[in-house]
């Protein structure tokens, strides 16, 4: 009690001084506890944030599109009356859906405003005397070159254009027509034109024309006047076979070799206007059970889509047989209800179109992706026309002399679960084939988009590396675990170490330029040494234990490995030396033109066996490491216990120890393969990065993660080339999620278990 | 004690032998690739000695002068196959591949000749190799030197007289005179004109921004036009002092004759460094090569990265690493701290411990994706709408750059802060803590007095290992911010003198561009095999370090627990 009452009277703990001290210690320790926790917790936010930002540019590509009306300044705007006079052939509008053009069977061609209908300029035909305009023809929506046909057998070939200019920093977009052709009608029959088609490009151009019961062709040949820049253009009638019905609508392809023709008898009559003799029919098909109510080119002019009135929309393209003969074949079909198609509209820059029915409603389809991505009434009842805008995001709609603007939103059409995983038949091929290819040089070019090829490449890179990885790693662990003498186990582990810190790119590097180019001159040597270095150790394993005693003491047990090392590398060295005699025994010449010649396998120089080894390489540390942890922290009483009730060493090993470890050994086998998989440098260094499918093993890959860092820096932010690019990373962090998660549970357990032995 | 080998195989030991090649075999395969590199990497920058022959194939004889870099083996029927006459009965061919040089007059610079075909082979001492800033390397016979025209000093023989050595050594002199000019010429285009631009770039913005910001008062435009001007005074007279470098670089050329009897004549401005590699002595050689090796670790690269240093490689990584391990560090460790020493064990830090793992598990590819998408476009586009509309459109920190790069690899190298840190954390034996606790210490106390303190070896180790990693990676940074040449460094004398914004360049994708990129492959071999060689050297020296530290920690933790 005194010295209490000593303490208390020399030091106060409760002055007000010490209290606060006291309080802001206190208040320091809880800030940072909240700190700390937030810190901790920020890693498990790191990890969810990745997976929601790529989650966040993947979910686009699944979005269904939208369709609105059109709106300026938050106003929605009021449909207006048709602009101009006469029935509509054609109506389309420019890039920045600021301006339209109406062509109409008086001749006149109309460009308007299209939110107001207020006509900006008006060209017209200058029609002689009691003559009419009796047709329409279009070359692509792209070109933006058309034709109207007269009834005095004339033709007018006119393009139109927008120029746009800035006076004062405001876009001012101009319209103009030009003659692509020439100024002069070009003649094309006796009589009046009620059927037209043409199509070329640049100087050559093929004219197709006349009356439904007689058709005749026409080859333009353009000549441009140096001085005067004045187009002339030299024309030549050519025959065209009798056709069995009367035509109704006639289309003739880019190349100007093939013309289809849709008769009257619902029939596609197929004509090669180049076959030797002079154009003959090659096919006559059936399309439909109904009547066709639209046959149109989609975009490029290779594919022609017909429409009927029973709702259905095919797509037909010209496939070639074995015999070298193109023929006009049904690819896929399109169908939303049964009501009649009554028109459709071809989108400008990608292989897509949008279909309106008898009913008003609307469409909107991908053909690659065999994607029906928008259903919408935009009108009730039967509409006269349907145009889409050059990029696609708007839609006009003609219908009782009214025109609606219509807003449309369809950022990635192309993409459906199809198009990525499964077999699409795309434009050209011969068949439905699984392809990566997402960029070309041409406008009208089909992005194929199969994410196939590369996630079979990842699988077969990784498939090659576990292959030669897993066993040395999980042998190597399982000796420096279990036999290997402590002094030696020391000096391994650093060098499985510094082997995992070994950057890819090396690997990659030495894999594409030292190894690739070796492999190729000795390949029958890498062979042999597969089958020599086992049958070496073995051999010397024997002579080893029959040799003098006095010989195996100089060694203690544990340190066979240290042994072995000049074995090996003996048994290498005679491999290689061996195996030039052996190649030429076997094959008669150097294996790999065996292997490409006889086999008739192609063999690439940077190709899976490389990526193998190099990757075999980088994934053994890893699943040594754990394997050799897993297989160490077994306890010791289980093993002695074995080895007491007279077991040899190998039988406990096997018998005891391993069946403990198999979980950790299990998680560490799956961690390497989540690297192997998501591994970019060796794979980008050391095959050729073709996105083929082939198991061969003298053959590369591209993998998922080497196509990213291919084509990711070239990719257009936002497109969707870039967010499938994202999507291929999601499937790989969900595929390590995986695998890490699961490896990760198991390692969980074992070690609950251990703690419980 | 014989044994048969059937009983032998019953007492499983083949398999025990097995296994223990699968050891043999990994240390095998990681020595073989260490000492694979260090050679080629090494012997790149010894002088080769130069041969002259005279090459007769398909009856067609041709002198050659070159250095012999490789050779092979090759089937004759091959040779026959492609044309060449071989004669009969012979199987295989030794094939060489011969760096002939003077891109200038031959096309290519390495071409592949058969050694049997070689006759006449000499290494005259007075053949000559010359390093120069174009068109690679040239081998020939010096001829003559001309200033303005007018031959100084020339020599004709073959033989090496005193004429010869004055003319060498005058040929040197003047190599000598050119590179002071160069280091004249790159002072003042580099640093100061460099600076001026930097400088007149920044004015720009500052108007922009006055711009936007709609200030109608007339002086803070001004004091930038008067500034602007005084930079173009600047400017001018430096263009003027730069012409005149220029005017007396180009002052003197050489003429030589090269491999087939011609006389060529080229700057002398062209030539970085000549030697007499047939005449050099041991001593010299080793002069040689360490000089070249100091070139290699500390000057710019030339000729599209093919050859020269990569000093900026270097000098990108090493600031990027720093960058990163600013921000990875008091991140991972607070993480293991919380996992270790506040988090109750159970559900959460098993969660935790599943993210980390992830985290150390998700391929890095994923990371560069990640980083351009959200770090680049995202931050960085909205950091740019806020902080930096005057130089819109040109995005800031809307592109990939250093800032970007080093906060990717933090992300991603932030499991492994963890791991070693909280392996530390372990290891601290429970006395130590529940002593400063009961002596009255906040836990907070405890943590920053003692445990920390005594856990710094296991950051450190940590904080090694991640900088090892990131070093060695290149597949993110292909993607937010490394380029194959930057045209200035990130860290340089101009306000504010780290740009973080910048982009910078990397040892590891130096070795991809080169390998991989480069129009010359053969030529740039050496030199990537060099690079591999230094950065696998960082990195296990790094590793080393690292594991070094953990080992003493352990021993000591161990005498701590007695």
């Amino acid at each position: 009690m005194s010295t209490d009452k000593t303490v208390s009277s020399e030091l106060d703990f409760d002055t007000p001084a010490a209290k606060r001290h006291r309080s802001i210690r206190a208040l320091k320790d809880k800030m940072a506890a909240g700190g700390i926790a937030f810190g901790g917790i920020s890693v498990i936010v790191a990890i969810l944030l990745i997976f929601f930002y790529l989650l966040y540019e993947v979910a686009p590509l699944f979005e269904s599109a939208k369709i609105e009306r059109w709106q300026e300044n938050n106003q929605e705007i009021a449909p207006y009356a048709v602009p101009g006079t006469g029935k509509t052939l054609y109506l389309t509008m420019e890039e920045q859906t600021e301006i339209g053009l109406r062509v109409t069977d008086s001749g006149k061609m109309v460009f308007f405003n299209t939110r107001n209908g207020e006509v900006l300029k008006e060209e017209a035909i200058t029609l002689p005397e009691g003559v009419s305009v009796t047709s329409f023809a279009l070359a692509s929506e792209y070109s933006g070159i058309f034709a109207l046909g007269l009834s005095n057998g004339q033709a007018f070939i006119y393009k139109h254009k927008y120029k746009s200019t800035y006076p004062n920093g405001v876009r001012v977009i101009t319209p103009v027509l030009e003659y692509p052709l020439g100024a002069e009608p070009i003649q094309v029959s006796e009589g009046p034109v009620e059927v037209l088609a043409f199509n070329g490009e640049e100087e050559e151009w093929t004219l197709v024309g006349g009356q439904p019961s007689k058709l005749v062709g026409v080859s333009i040949s353009l000549t441009e006047n140096i001085i005067t820049e004045e187009v002339m253009a030299d024309t030549s009638d050519f025959s065209l076979p009798e056709l069995n019905a009367p035509v109704s609508k006639v289309l003739i392809m880019p190349d100007q070799r093939w013309m289809m023709v849709s008769g009257a008898d619902n029939k596609l009559t197929v004509v090669d206007l180049k076959a030797q003799g002079g154009p003959a029919i090659t096919q006559l098909l059936d399309t439909t059970s109904g009547d066709i109510t639209s046959f149109k080119w989609l975009l490029g002019g290779n594919s022609l889509l017909i429409s009927d009135n029973k709702g259905v929309t095919s797509q037909w393209f010209l496939v070639r047989n074995e015999n070298n003969e193109w023929l006009m074949t049904k690819i896929r079909e399109f169908k939303n209800g049964s009501a009649p198609i009554s028109s459709i509209a071809i989108e400008h820059r990608r292989k897509g179109f949008v279909t309106i029915t008898d009913n008003g409603d609307l469409s909107v389809y991908s053909t690659t992706a065999e994607r029906n991505s928008l259903n919408a009434a935009v009108a009730q009842g039967n509409v006269e026309t349907i145009a889409m805008a050059p990029r696609s995001n708007a839609l006009l709609v003609e219908k009782e002399g009214e025109l609606t603007l219509w807003a449309i939103h369809n950022e990635h059409p192309e993409i459906s679960w199809s198009a990525l995983w499964e077999k699409v038949w795309y434009e050209g091929y011969q068949e439905p084939e699984f392809t990566w290819q997402s960029s070309a040089s041409t406008n009208d070019f089909e992005p194929k988009y199969s994410l196939m090829p590369l996630a079979f490449g990842t699988l077969k890179a990784a498939f090659y590396a576990m292959l030669l990885g897993t066993p040395l790693a999980i042998c190597g662990a399982i000796y420096t675990a279990y036999f290997m003498v402590p002094a030696m186990r020391k000096k391994v582990k650093p060098f499985i170490e510094l082997m995992e810190a070994l950057p890819t790119v090396i690997l990659g590097f030495l894999a594409g330029l030292w190894l690739a180019p070796f492999m190729e001159v000795n390949l029958a040597g890498i062979f042999v040494t597969l089958l020599v270095i086992p049958a070496a150790i073995i051999g010397f394993a024997f002579a080893w234990s029959n040799a003098p005693k006095t010989v195996r003491y100089l060694v203690p047990d544990g340190w066979d490995a240290a042994l072995l090392v000049p074995v090996i590398v003996i048994a290498t060295l005679f491999s290689f030396w061996i195996a030039p005699g052996i190649e030429q025994m076997l094959f008669g010449t150097e294996m790999r033109y065996w292997v490409s010649q006889e086999l008739g396998i192609p063999y690439d120089q940077r190709n899976a066996l490389v990526v193998g080894i190099a990757m075999g390489f980088a994934v053994i540390p890893t699943i040594f490491s754990i394997t050799e942890d897993a297989i160490f922290a077994v306890p010791k009483h289980l093993s002695y216990g074995s080895l007491a009730l007279g077991a040899t060493p190998w039988q406990t090993l096997v018998r005891v120890v391993m069946p403990t470890a198999s979980p950790g050994i299990f998680s560490a086998v799956m961690i390497g393969m989540g690297r192997a998989v998501g591994e970019t440098m060796i794979v980008l260094m050391a095959t050729g990065n073709t996105p083929i499918m082939d198991m061969n093993i003298f053959e590369g890959m591209r993998t998922l993660a080497a196509n990213i860092a291919v084509e990711m820096p070239e990719s257009e932010v936002g497109s969707t080339h870039y967010r499938i690019l994202f999507l291929a990373a999601f499937v790989l962090f969900l595929f390590t999620f995986f695998v890490n998660t699961l490896a990760e549970l198991v390692r969980q357990r074992l070690r609950k278990k251990y703690g419980s032995l | 004690m014989r044994q048969s080998f059937s009983e032998w195989t019953k007492s499983g030991a083949p398999w025990v032998w097995l296994n223990a090649g699968a050891v043999a075999i990994c240390m095998i395969m990681v020595v073989g690739l260490l000492t694979l590199i260090a050679v080629r990497g090494l012997g790149h920058f010894w002088p080769a000695d130069i041969v002259q022959t005279n090459y007769t194939e398909n009856d067609n004889t041709i002198r050659m002068i070159g250095e012999r870099v490789q050779e092979v083996e090759v089937p004759a029927e091959q040779l026959r196959d492609s044309g060449v006459k071989v004669p009969e009965g012979v199987e295989t061919m030794d094939r060489v591949l011969m760096k002939i040089g003077n891109r200038d007059h031959g096309g290519t610079d390495f071409i592949w000749i058969l050694d049997a075909f070689n006759s006449d082979k000499s290494k005259p001492e007075m053949l000559f190799a010359a390093e120069r800033r174009e068109w690679g390397n040239f081998y020939g016979y010096l001829r003559s030197i001309k200033e303005d025209g007018k031959v100084v000093a020339s020599y004709e023989g073959y033989e090496k007289t005193e004429e010869y050595m004055a003319l060498w050594n005058e040929f040197q002199a003047r190599i000598e005179r050119t590179l002071t000019i160069y280091d004249q010429i790159k002072d003042i285009e580099k640093d100061k004109i460099g600076s001026i631009n930097y400088e007149m770039e920044r004015l720009r913005l500052k108007e922009r921004s006055l711009q936007l910001k709609e200030v109608t008062d007339s002086a803070p435009y001004q004091e930038i036009d008067d500034r602007r001007k005084e930079l173009d005074m600047e400017y001018e007279s430096l263009q003027g002092e730069l012409l005149a470098l220029y005017n007396a670089v180009n002052r003197d050329t050489l003429t030589a004759e090269i491999a087939n009897g011609k006389i060529v004549e080229f700057k002398l401005a062209w030539v970085v460094r000549a030697f007499l590699p047939n005449d050099m002595s041991i001593g010299g050689k080793i002069g040689h090569y360490f000089a070249k090796i100091w070139e290699f670790l500390s000057e710019d690269p030339r000729e599209a990265n093919t050859e020269g240093g990569i000093f900026p490689a270097i000098y990108g990584t090493v600031l990027m690493v720093l960058i990163m391990s600013v921000m990875v560090t008091p991140f991972g460790v607070v993480a293991a701290v919380y996992l270790r020493e506040y988090a109750k064990q159970g559900f959460v830090t098993r969660v935790i411990r599943i993210a980390v793992n992830n985290l150390a598990g998700v391929p890095s590819i994923v990371y560069g994706v990640f980083g351009l998408g959200f770090f680049v476009y995202f931050l960085g586009g909205h950091i740019d709408d806020a902080f930096f509309p005057e130089a819109k459109p040109a995005p800031t920190f809307g592109t990939p750059g250093l800032l970007w790069a080093s906060i990717t690899l933090a992300l991603l190298t932030v499991p492994v802060v963890i791991v070693a840190t909280e392996e530390g954390l372990t290891c601290i034996p429970r006395a130590t803590r529940e002593g400063s606790l009961a002596l009255g210490a906040t836990k907070f106390e405890t943590l920053m007095k003692i445990v920390i303190p005594m856990a710094s070896p296991a950051i450190m180790t940590g904080v090694i290992l991640a900088i090892a990693r990131a070093a060695g990676e290149v597949a993110p940074l292909m993607l937010v911010g490394v380029v194959k040449l930057a045209p200035s460094l990130p860290l340089d004398g101009n306000y504010p003198f780290l740009h973080l914004d910048q982009k910078f360049m990397h040892l590891g994708f130096h070795i991809y561009d080169v390998g991989f990129q480069s129009p010359n492959v053969e030529a740039a071999r050496p030199l990537v095999y060099a690079t591999a060689l230094l950065l696998v050297a960082v990195i296990a020296m790094l590793n080393i370090t690292a594991i070094q530290i953990r080992n003493h920690l352990r021993e000591k933790y161990k005498a701590l627990e007695m």
